[in-house]
């Protein structure tokens, strides 16, 4: 936080020598002058995320509980091939080990590219495209004090649909665009964060992730009953379950017994959670919804208001599931591995000489994203700190209009829009991780308030936004925090 | 907004005086298709129905690199039951046509656009947000400051 401060109070100290030293403004240039170390464009990305494999692999800043994830699988099917098969193989038939394997194959192979690609991340606007939605917003209206509420409204399919402005990303968002304040990026056809994937599921992810869990579920169910009939035909062969499980420790060393039962919990807990949780997202394929869109339910009719139908859903289950699942399969807007060009580079260097040098896995945060980072460094013991806490300046000196606290607030906002999921035995995982986010939310945003206010850098003074965990409602959530924070001003 | 337009301008030395932007258009939903509406900027620089024609000819592209049909579920279902591990060998169809249309993009420069002083920047690259057109100045006029 100091580091925070100082910067913030010192500009001037901003401008630092970039970590690269080839690319400083070239007043008299104007065309290819010869660097000494081209960069590639996801060094350069501003988003939360991490790069590996020269961009190749993109994943969420925090993994999340992805290591769990792949430990459990491995370690159950392990356990499986270890303990159940060559039983099974003898007494039932050899393809258990092989339609086992198969299955394995599909989850790890689903796994790895949802956690490895792009969701469908859109790509923050240009400076003169976000001046130039400016001068749209500006023309079109509001001569009151009070910014103009910057939404705006599209008849898809006979339905009105309003498109909000992200402030972070200086953008209409396309419809069904979210923003991940996880990953800080806008995310077409966001379905929700995933901490057991650690990478969001959006557009270009989605089958993968659905392919996972489907998998996942076959598996899990698969490995339970090859566990129980394991179990079973070795009780029917002695004197009762209990005694299969209790059998001479010369046969059945107390190791063995115990990884059995590890591996019979493991999967019948994952066969309840992960069954519902295919059942789930089947049904908001079948209906062509996202479960960002579910939990909001903006399409059915919670808001009050009447004629609400989906209006992306084609009105046939079979067509909805093939345009989700089999649909083309659109690019990454990204371009995580292009070179950054010559004029990129000068809009790069205009955004860096606004905040101190990046690293190399690149985040250009805002302070309160810094501290944020702090409180979930303490929860995960993760990320290092100071470093972290970057100045608060808006990304382009032109746009000054809105207040540099605004992006937290739609990280608190989406916070807010994850805290109050229904409870339902099907959304356990979901369910699990909103929880996760009630306590971080509450915390960081009590938190985030007092940095503010004793933050003497700031315009704008927060009061702490009451109780974030108990709104009733999180649809427009987002939009109303940030309406009433701009009130504040 | 005009501070940094000014210092781009020292920077790229070039005589870029404006860029339009031509955004999305969302009344079919969230298939890719931009405005045809013609911007006033261009007034003075390129025929309206010219202009319109490109447009028209851009959204159609996009709308057969989005197409659902009977190639897509192909395409679709030969991935999933391979584990999507087909992605990486093939180049998918939407790939293809974003090919065709970047072709399509340099073509419309080099006949249309370029001889008017303007120039079309492929939306891919603008991550499919907006049709940015930047229209040049002569070189005489120098917007320094």
């Amino acid at each position: 936080m100091n580091n925070c401060e100082y910067q913030q109070i010192d500009p001037q100290a901003l401008v630092t020598p970039t970590p690269n030293p080839t690319l400083q403004p070239q007043p008299g240039g104007g065309n290819e002058k010869k660097r000494d170390k081209t960069l590639r464009k996801w060094e350069v990305f501003p988003g939360k995320n991490r790069f590996y494999c020269d961009g190749r692999i993109i994943m969420a800043r925090q993994s999340g509980v992805l290591p769990l994830t792949i430990g459990l699988i491995l370690v159950t099917t392990g356990l499986f091939f270890v303990f159940d098969c060559p039983f099974l193989v003898q007494h039932l038939t050899v393809f258990i080990p092989a339609i086992g394997g198969l299955l394995f194959v599909f989850v790890a192979i689903s796994l790895l590219q949802t956690s490895f690609s792009d969701p469908g991340i859109l790509p923050r606007a240009t400076p003169e495209e976000a001046a130039d939605i400016e001068k749209q917003i500006d023309s079109s209206g509001s001569s009151s004090y009070r910014p103009p509420p910057r939404t705006k409204e599209v008849l898809i399919n006979q339905q009105v649909v309003k498109l909000k402005y992200c402030f972070t990303c200086k953008m209409f968002r396309p419809p069904r665009t979210s923003h991940c304040s996880l990953c800080d990026n806008c995310v077409e056809r966001f379905d929700h964060h995933c901490p057991w994937v650690g990478n969001c599921v959006g557009k270009r992810n989605y089958r993968f992730f659905y392919t996972f869990i489907v998998s996942l579920s076959f598996l899990t169910a698969f490995i339970f009953g090859c566990v129980a009939t394991h179990l079973a035909l070795k009780a029917q062969g002695g004197r009762g379950l209990m005694f299969a499980l209790q059998e001479s420790p010369a046969r059945y060393p107390f190791t063995k017994r115990l990884l059995t039962a590890v591996e019979l919990v493991i999967c019948f807990f994952s066969v309840w959670s992960i069954l519902g949780l295919s059942g789930f997202h089947t049904y908001l394929v079948a209906s062509n919804l996202t479960t960002n869109e579910d939990i909001k339910g903006s399409w059915s009719g919670k808001s009050g208001a009447e004629d609400t139908a989906n209006p992306y859903s084609y009105n046939s289950i079979i067509t909805n599931c093939c345009s989700v699942l089999c649909g083309p399969m659109p690019p990454s807007l990204i371009d995580r591995r292009g070179l950054v060009a010559v004029e990129a580079s000068s809009q790069t260097i205009a955004v860096e000489m606004e905040l101190s040098p990046l690293p190399a896995k690149t985040e250009i945060n805002v302070c309160s994203q810094g501290s944020k980072d702090l409180l979930e460094s303490a929860t995960h013991a993760s990320c290092p700190q100071p470093e972290k806490s970057q100045p608060v300046l808006t990304f382009n000196p032109a746009l000054i209009a809105e207040p540099a606290v605004m992006p937290s607030l739609t990280c608190g906002g989406r916070h807010l829009s994850h805290t109050t999921s229904p409870p339902d035995e099907r959304r356990q995982n979901h369910h699990h991780h909103n929880r996760h986010h009630k306590t971080r939310s509450k915390r960081s945003s009590s938190k985030q308030a007092t940095l503010h206010i004793s933050n003497p850098a700031y315009n704008v003074s927060l009061s702490p936004p009451a109780s974030p965990g108990l709104r009733p409602s999180h649809a427009g959530a987002e939009e109303r925090g940030r309406d009433t924070f701009v009130a504040l001003r | 907004m005009a501070e940094t337009h000014s210092l781009q301008d020292l920077r790229h030395q070039a005589a870029i005086a404006s860029k339009v932007y031509v955004q999305r258009d969302y009344n079919s939903g969230t298939i890719c298709k931009f405005q045809t509406k013609f911007p006033s900027e261009l007034e003075s620089r390129v025929d309206r129905q010219q202009f319109e024609e490109t447009m028209q000819t851009l959204n159609n592209l996009y709308a057969e690199a989005e197409k659902i049909g009977g190639k897509s579920y192909l395409e679709g279902c030969l991935a999933c039951m391979t584990a999507y591990t087909v992605f990486l060998c093939m180049e998918t169809h939407y790939e293809k046509v974003l090919k065709k249309i970047a072709k399509f993009i340099k073509e419309q420069n080099e006949k249309i656009y370029a001889p008017q002083g303007l120039l079309l920047t492929d939306p891919i690259e603008r991550g499919l947000r907006v049709v940015e057109i930047i229209i040049f100045e002569d070189r005489s006029i120098s917007s320094g400051r």
